[in-house]
């Protein structure tokens, strides 16, 4: 195994199980907007693929978010990866 | 610190748009033919990564919660640039997929979250680094400090927007986020002390600028 096989492992865990241990009270921006009666400005989603970190359409929730957040990993690396191949020099012919 | 739509007006969303997609361009600029065959997976990684550790929310108060941004880490382990790309990806992803941060409010997302952490927060690394001899506590300064810095400049565009007044909405913002500044300044340090001493080689690919 190569060092970033293991890396991606513990990459996963962290999206797909630590993630489940989660705080769910607001962040730092979302206290402050409720404290200050601003979080009504909040705009709807013109769409919305996996919101809040949730995949949809699977009742139980701990397995929608650990699925969510297994996706998210993943394609973060594939997306970056190929971002890192597309900006690497290329040889000519 | 994911700004949703809504909060920003139109011209601080331009604003931050624009300045984050010059800085995004030349990031790309400078990262393109200088990658190496080892940056690849390390690039993938440093991005799987903060996705990951950005889902972690940490209960910093009563009531509230903070979690890791990443811009020094990746910025320390690729440099400002290829650093720059990696967080836009990640803010990129999280807006268009997982609906946290607003579409029109990413500009604004990528620049507090992101450049302020890879630009800024390198080169303070950089200047501490050279002060105090040592790499994990300029990391861990740094860390926190980008965190709050990101935070006032949240809170000066949240004010521009007239969302808020200045004389409020910046001492509540910065008050909480000197707390989740310290969740980023451990988890910096942590990784970095990891890597110095499992495999210290992948700290040394900052990609030249």
């Amino acid at each position: 195994m190569k060092w970033w096989h293991i890396a991606l492992i513990i990459c996963v865990g962290i999206g797909g199980i630590f993630s489940l241990f989660a705080s769910a009270e607001p962040d730092g921006l979302e206290r402050v907007a409720h404290d200050q009666g601003f979080i009504d400005k909040e705009g709807e989603s013109s769409f919305e693929i996996i919101p809040d970190y949730s995949s949809p359409g699977i009742d139980n929730e701990m397995i929608a978010t650990s699925i969510a957040g297994i996706i998210g990993v993943v394609l973060m690396f594939v997306l970056v990866y190929y971002i890192g191949i597309a900006l690497k020099p290329h040889e000519i012919g | 610190m994911h700004i949703p739509d809504g909060f920003l007006t139109t011209p601080i969303m331009a604003l931050t748009w624009i300045i984050t997609l010059v800085v995004i361009a030349y990031a790309i600029k400078q990262t393109k033919n200088k990658l190496t065959d080892a940056h690849i997976p390390l690039m993938g990684i440093l991005a799987a990564f903060v996705f990951a550790a950005q889902m972690l929310n940490i209960p910093v108060a009563a009531g509230t919660s903070g979690h890791f941004l990443g811009g020094v880490l990746v910025a320390i382990f690729v440099g400002p640039w290829a650093g720059t790309i990696i967080m836009a990806c990640v803010f990129i992803v999280q807006a268009l997929i997982f609906q946290d941060g607003g579409i029109l409010a990413m500009g604004a997302n990528i620049f507090n979250m992101g450049i302020i952490g890879t630009l800024c927060g390198y080169y303070i690394y950089a200047a501490l680094k050279k002060m105090a001899h040592n790499k994990i506590l300029a990391a861990g300064v740094t860390s926190w400090l980008t965190v709050v810095l990101a935070s006032a400049f949240c809170s000066l565009e949240l004010a521009a927007s007239g969302t808020s007044p200045l004389h409020m909405v910046l001492p509540a913002m910065v008050g909480v986020h000197t707390l989740i500044g310290i969740i980023e300044a451990a988890i910096t340090i942590v990784v970095i002390s990891t890597v110095l001493k499992s495999r210290p080689d992948l700290l040394s690919l900052e990609v030249p600028s």
